[in-house]
């Protein structure tokens, strides 16, 4: 297969710029306290993207820092994709701030490759106040790179072009991470491994990407066109001309074309959204499969196609963006609202990478149902639906002297961070076993000396009497064998609000049972079985 | 499998696709949780008290592949069927007033997804059930010492092979 001679239009930190900023003037896009973009400017001072907030800005004091809006993004590109679509048809949207298009037929027309990147520079550059850099090589991911490079890379040169350039910009980093500490450095490197080898080592999709590297295929393998009946479509009445209305719509649309994807054991690659308008305005655009930008892949996996969501998503963008403003009639004033709306999965593929055998093993794999991640991920976000985002949850042990402090509860999808404290002593911590039941809130009990009195620990963690009898809430008194203790846990001793002094104690029942007291202001309570 | 674990069990260890009761020691449940973490399987636990994360850890669960959801409420049973469809095992403490259908039917799904099913309470349609008959612990003097070694008296009982009753002794943690 022959690599389609393609055009990218490139817009340098396009979230940046979307969000009001200059490559000029130092600023960045944040998410989650990281950098997602950065301008020019903020690069020179060594800004990156990934930092952190505090370290950006003590890098660049000056730094101005925008909210992430995907939407808004995508709603601004529309613009710059409406001007380079009035030069070439048929446009495919990679993610905001990067589309490409096929370039032979463009070129031949303006008499050179050349003479189309001057025109289409200069349209963008009528039409908004945008900058952009573009590039032609061969084949999709060539064409990207050289946009980024603002060059234009001679037929049939793409692997030599491209040899050069480091293995991350793949977008694979478990790969590039792999091929790294092999030795292999950049795309030229990786090219030179045999084709059956590479298959062999790293599957279909180390395969797809060891083409790319030697520039020789842009479609993923196996690409084909949908079969018509895999369109769904939606007469919108009345019409649709706000974007909350569109949400809904968008998402409906999404979830009934995925469902006909799966049931066929499909995954889509490129997608189609087309729309019309009352007045009879037809409009259409593409969105391809970015695997180009981490931005836009699925966060935690590098699954295969769009799913629900981001088919979601990008309909949403898109129709934000028609409405908000690029269809315009001939008087300047923003045309009807939407009547109908139809996607169309241009390219598909068969979705290899999650099909299940008839017993639930993945095909292949190992026998039983886990492994899996992906399909781990799938039960849980169905609970987290269920219950809310913060009712699944993994466990950090980590910082503290207290059994229930040391353990840090981590929503399903959050990062389970380790804290420097988390590896330090804390001297004062009961040596393992742990308690295996924690009890949350703890019981009262009562501690008594074989004369039947309360026993107490002073102010200098003496004890008053040998416990010899227990009794938890209401139950019969059962008899101590062994105890250990008192072992003070005297804690925020500075601040009178939360400061607590308690005394730990360890004790076996005649009946076998461990347990952790505490006896704070003469009060027992069971905080831990050790069962 | 430990030795005294597996003797536990007729075919000498945990069939796929079974419910297995546990009660009377959490640490016990930990220490079959173990045993899948070490095969790189995915554990998760519905219901509350959960089970200590420290024990866990220490156990050798690994405590990443290992997913909790304290308050199910009234959607246990849902919850407990999303997570076998993906899990290895799955740990429920069920509810007080949990209805039999829903026991059964999970069990069911567990058989089908051949994912284990351990419950902490009894449970209509498990096929082996494990209680404490007697157990000790060491290490404590008066006023000296830690807890160091537990000593539990397992007892088993179930259904079809299991139906004569197996003892043995387990010592935790494993080791001691």
């Amino acid at each position: 297969m022959t690599a389609v001679r393609s055009l990218a239009v490139w817009c340098p930190d396009w979230p940046v710029i979307a969000a009001g900023g200059s490559a000029e003037l130092p600023g960045a896009v944040m998410h989650a306290n990281r950098v997602v973009a950065c301008s020019a400017a903020a690069r020179l001072d060594g800004v990156r993207r990934g930092q952190r907030r505090r370290d950006a800005q003590s890098k660049c004091p000056e730094l101005t820092v925008y909210g992430h809006d995907p939407g808004r993004d995508a709603r601004l590109f529309e613009s710059v994709a409406a001007a380079v679509e009035a030069i070439v048809p048929g446009i495919e949207i990679i993610r905001p701030g990067l589309l490409v298009v096929a370039a032979r037929g463009a070129a031949r027309y303006y008499q050179g490759e050349l003479p189309l990147i001057a025109t289409i520079a200069r349209a963008v550059s009528d039409a908004t106040r945008f900058d952009v850099q573009l590039g032609i090589a061969d084949g999709i991911f060539a064409a990207t790179q050289a946009a980024y490079a603002a060059s234009i890379v001679p037929a049939g040169a793409a692997a030599e072009f491209l040899a050069p350039l480091p293995i991350r910009v793949l977008d694979r980093p478990e790969l590039a991470d792999l091929l790294t500490r092999l030795g292999i450095h950049t795309l030229g490197d990786f090219a030179g491994l045999p084709r059956a080898d590479v298959l062999a080592r790293f599957g279909p999709d180390g395969a797809y990407v060891h083409d790319l590297a030697r520039g020789i295929e842009v479609r993923p393998p196996a690409a084909r066109v949908a079969p018509p009946e895999l369109d769904v479509e939606m007469a919108l009445d009345p019409p649709i001309n706000r974007v909350d209305t569109a949400t809904f719509v968008a998402k409906t649309l999404a979830e009934q074309l995925h469902e006909r994807l799966v049931a066929r054991g499909l995954a889509c690659i490129r997608i189609s959204i087309e729309a019309r308008t009352e007045n009879g305005e037809q409009l259409s655009r593409s969105w391809r499969h970015g695997s180009v930008s981490p931005a836009v892949t699925t966060p935690g996996f590098t699954a295969k196609g769009f799913t629900a969501n981001a088919i979601a998503d990008r309909t949403r963008w898109q129709l934000d963006g028609w409405l908000s403003g690029t269809i315009r009639s001939d008087d300047g004033q923003p045309s009807s609202g939407l009547v109908f709306l139809r996607l169309v999965p241009d390219e598909v593929v068969y979705d290899d990478g999650r099909q299940l055998s008839l017993w639930g093993a993945e095909a292949g794999g190992a026998s039983g149902p886990g492994g899996d991640l992906e399909q781990i991920d799938r039960a849980l976000s169905r609970v987290q639906g269920m219950l809310g985002p913060d009712a699944v949850v993994t466990a950090v042990v980590g910082a503290g002297r207290d059994v229930a402090e040391q353990i840090r509860l981590v929503s399903w999808g959050e990062p389970r961070e380790v804290l420097p404290a988390d590896a330090w002593p804390w001297p004062g911590r009961l040596p393992a076993p742990s308690p295996a039941t924690v009890l949350k809130p703890a019981q009262p009990a009562i501690v008594t000396d074989i004369g039947g009195n309360l026993v107490v620990v002073n102010g200098r963690c003496v004890i008053s009497a040998a416990p010899s009898w227990l009794r938890v809430g209401q139950q019969p008194p059962v008899a101590i064998i062994g105890w250990a203790g008192p072992w003070p846990l005297d804690v925020r001793w500075w601040d009178r609000l939360t400061a607590r002094r308690r005394a730990r104690f360890q004790i076996a029942t005649a009946e076998g049972v461990g347990l952790l007291m505490v006896c704070e202001n003469g009060r027992w309570q069971v905080e831990a079985l050790y069962d | 499998m430990p030795q005294a674990l597996a003797e536990l069990f007729p075919e000498g260890g945990v069939r796929r696709g079974s419910t297995i009761t546990v009660s009377g020691s959490s640490s016990l449940v930990l220490a079959l949780l173990a045993e899948v973490s070490r095969h790189q399987g995915w554990c998760a636990e519905v219901g509350s008290p959960l089970l200590g994360s420290a024990a866990a850890a220490e156990a050798g669960v690994d405590l990443e592949r290992f997913v909790r959801v304290a308050e199910p409420g009234e959607q246990w049973p849902s919850v407990v069927a999303s997570l076998l469809e993906a899990f290895d095992i799955v740990v429920v403490h069920p509810p007080p007033r949990a209805r039999e259908a829903d026991m059964r039917r999970l069990s069911a799904r567990a058989r089908e997804r051949s994912a284990v099913l351990l419950t902490t309470a009894k449970w209509e349609g498990s096929q082996i059930g494990l209680s404490v008959v007697e157990q000790r612990w060491h290490g404590l003097g008066s006023g000296h010492g830690y807890l160091q070694a537990h000593e539990l008296q397992v007892q088993s009982i179930g259904r079809g092979a299991a139906v004569r009753p197996r003892r043995a002794t387990v010592w935790l943690p494993q080791g001691t």
